[in-house]
């Protein structure tokens, strides 16, 4: 691939010329193929998702879980007329009125709206064919990610932490630079940044795989082999919650990751990701 | 100047957001039909095959599913599905406490059976403390009692060819004139033979309520709740499941659910 086919950085000021910038490969082919199947996965993991959520919006600590145990999250609706309806989300004790949001859509009674849910309207058989078939693709692809990147030295060479980036003062340092939108250039801007390195360990080897294995401790076949996993997890309804609260988790990732997409540079960013290829300023501060 | 740079920039943006907006919709829409599609159905329930083929390699050693200690027994184990079944039949059944309910064995067997009441009760019996996992994602647990399905079956002797038992219910789960909306069920020969695969006639210690199925319900301990068919009548052996009723093998396979619901 030439230069000429490299997408131009969106806030390139004027003045910047091809000498103020350094080409890097940055993504491995392994990296952008197995990211970008993950992109397809996890949307349609989290909707279909959603739509087995509706099915029985509560969720509960323990073995069991039913309308008869305490629930600590639920999006319930309550009849208002004929055909209206109250939507209600109670965390723990509270009580909020998420009418048209969370537990009815007004004329509705269900936990999550339709546009959150695949399919839109209230099909679990469908949802949880979705959502199975793309758990395989998922979990293929993670597998793939995860060994290619330990054979290859990605994991030990770009995302592993020294010790003297978790050092209190460095680390303090990268939050501050984090909230004033500082970004690095230079050398720096080549390597991950702290916190950028914290988010991508723990979603890939802790929230991920917690997802999988929350997952199938809601299968009873699973359970029958693997019963350690109730054990681990305090139960197939606390599985189930996990699931869930990791599944949030996975949305407020991806919310900040594509918020820092377009604040580090959306065409650079996105680019590197489907060509490899990125754009570095070059910087005295570096 | 800059004025002019704002204003242009808000109409720009509007026109972007509109755009999106449109475009948006057109694609969930589009999507949405995509997402029912009877050829997107059928491929993504090709992961079923995948689903049940590995976990039937986890599974060869036959585990047991998880039973628990009765301080685990749910207070209020809800009655879902079907609440009783309306048939004048199975009222008369009922009113004599089914002293006339016969359990018939039938299809590819050697010997067909008819099994009263009284006599599966004096059958050997298995009791299980056990997880029923709703396919809605609810989960009850409860003590199951009942003799194991396993030498019913051997008792009757399998036909060669006899790949799935098959449960015929009392129930009507959606009302129907061709008897589309009788319940029924069907496990294969893998599931039927394992030991905690029983007839329950007791449940928690008291004879099987009407709300749970009486006189007798499957347990099938590895698989979801509409597998665990309740009102039984008849079980049936069968080389394919595709004559009866909507030919999916059960009620709600009929309706878009899997066959195989161990997940």
């Amino acid at each position: 691939m030439t230069d000429a086919a490299l997408p131009e950085p969106m806030l390139a000021p004027a003045q910047a010329d091809r000498g103020d910038h350094e080409v890097i490969y940055r993504h491995t082919r392994v990296v952008r193929i197995t990211h970008w199947i993950n992109v397809v996965c996890i949307l349609l993991l989290l909707m279909s998702g959603l739509q087995i959520f509706n099915a029985h919006p509560r969720l509960y600590w323990g073995q069991k879980g039913d309308e008869s145990d305490h629930a600590f999250l639920s999006m319930l609706a309550y009849p208002t007329g004929e055909d209206t309806f109250r939507g209600e989300t109670r965390i723990g004790d509270l009580k909020f009125n998420t009418t048209g949001l969370l537990g009815a859509t007004v004329h509705e009674n269900r936990g999550l709206p339709w546009w959150a849910t695949l399919p839109g309207e209230r099909n679990l058989a469908t949802g949880r064919r979705w959502h199975f078939f793309m758990a395989w693709i998922f979990a293929i692809n993670g597998l793939v990610y995860l060994v290619s990147n330990a054979v290859n030295g990605h994991f030990k060479r770009d995302l592993a932490l020294s010790r003297g980036e978790v050092a209190p003062r460095a680390l303090w340092r990268d939050i501050l630079d984090h909230i004033r939108l500082k970004h690095p250039t230079g050398e720096a801007a080549k390597r991950y940044n702290t916190l950028q390195k914290l988010a991508y360990l723990s979603i890939v080897f802790i929230i991920l795989p917690l997802m999988v294995l929350t997952g199938l401790t809601m299968s009873p076949g699973f359970d029958a082999f693997a019963p350690w996993l109730l054990t681990l997890f305090g139960g197939r309804q606390s599985a189930r919650s996990i699931h869930f609260i990791c599944a949030n988790l996975i949305v407020l990732f991806i919310i900040v990751h594509v918020v820092e997409v377009f604040i580090a540079g959306v065409f650079n960013e996105i680019g590197s990701m489907i060509t490899g290829r990125y754009r570095v300023k070059l910087g005295d501060h570096g | 100047m800059s004025r002019l740079l704002t204003t242009s920039n808000l109409s720009r943006r509007g026109l972007i957001a509109g755009g999106a907006a449109t475009l948006g919709g057109l694609l969930v829409s589009g999507c949405n039909r995509l997402a029912t599609a009877p050829t997107a159905l059928k491929l993504l329930g090709s992961a079923e095959g995948l689903t049940m083929a590995s976990q039937r390699f986890i599974l060869s050693g036959q585990p047991l599913a998880r039973e628990f200690s009765a301080k685990d027994i749910s207070a209020n184990f809800k009655v879902n599905g079907s609440s009783s079944a309306d048939s004048d039949e199975y009222s008369a059944l009922l009113a004599s406490g089914f002293k006339d309910w016969k359990l018939t064995v039938s299809g590819l067997v050697q010997h067909p059976l008819a099994i009263s009441l009284a006599q599966l009760k004096a059958l050997p019996a298995r009791s299980q403390i056990t997880r029923h996992d709703c396919v809605e994602g609810w989960s009850a647990i409860a003590q199951w009692t009942g003799p194991q399905l396993g030498p019913i079956l051997a008792k009757a002797g399998l036909q060669r060819g006899a790949r799935y038992v098959v449960f015929h219910c009392a129930d009507d789960l959606e009302p129907s004139l061709d008897g589309t909306g009788r319940y029924y069920e069907s496990i294969d020969l893998f599931d039927a033979f394992h030991p905690q695969t029983i007839l329950a006639h007791t449940m928690n210690g008291q004879p099987l309520s009407v709300g749970h199925g009486a006189p007798i319900r499957l347990r099938v301990e590895r698989q979801l709740g509409y597998k665990q068919a309740k009102y039984v009548m008849g079980i049936e052996l069968v080389d394919r499941l595709d004559k009866i009723s909507g030919g999916k093998g059960g009620f709600w396979e009929d309706r878009g659910y899997e066959w195989y619901a161990g997940i």
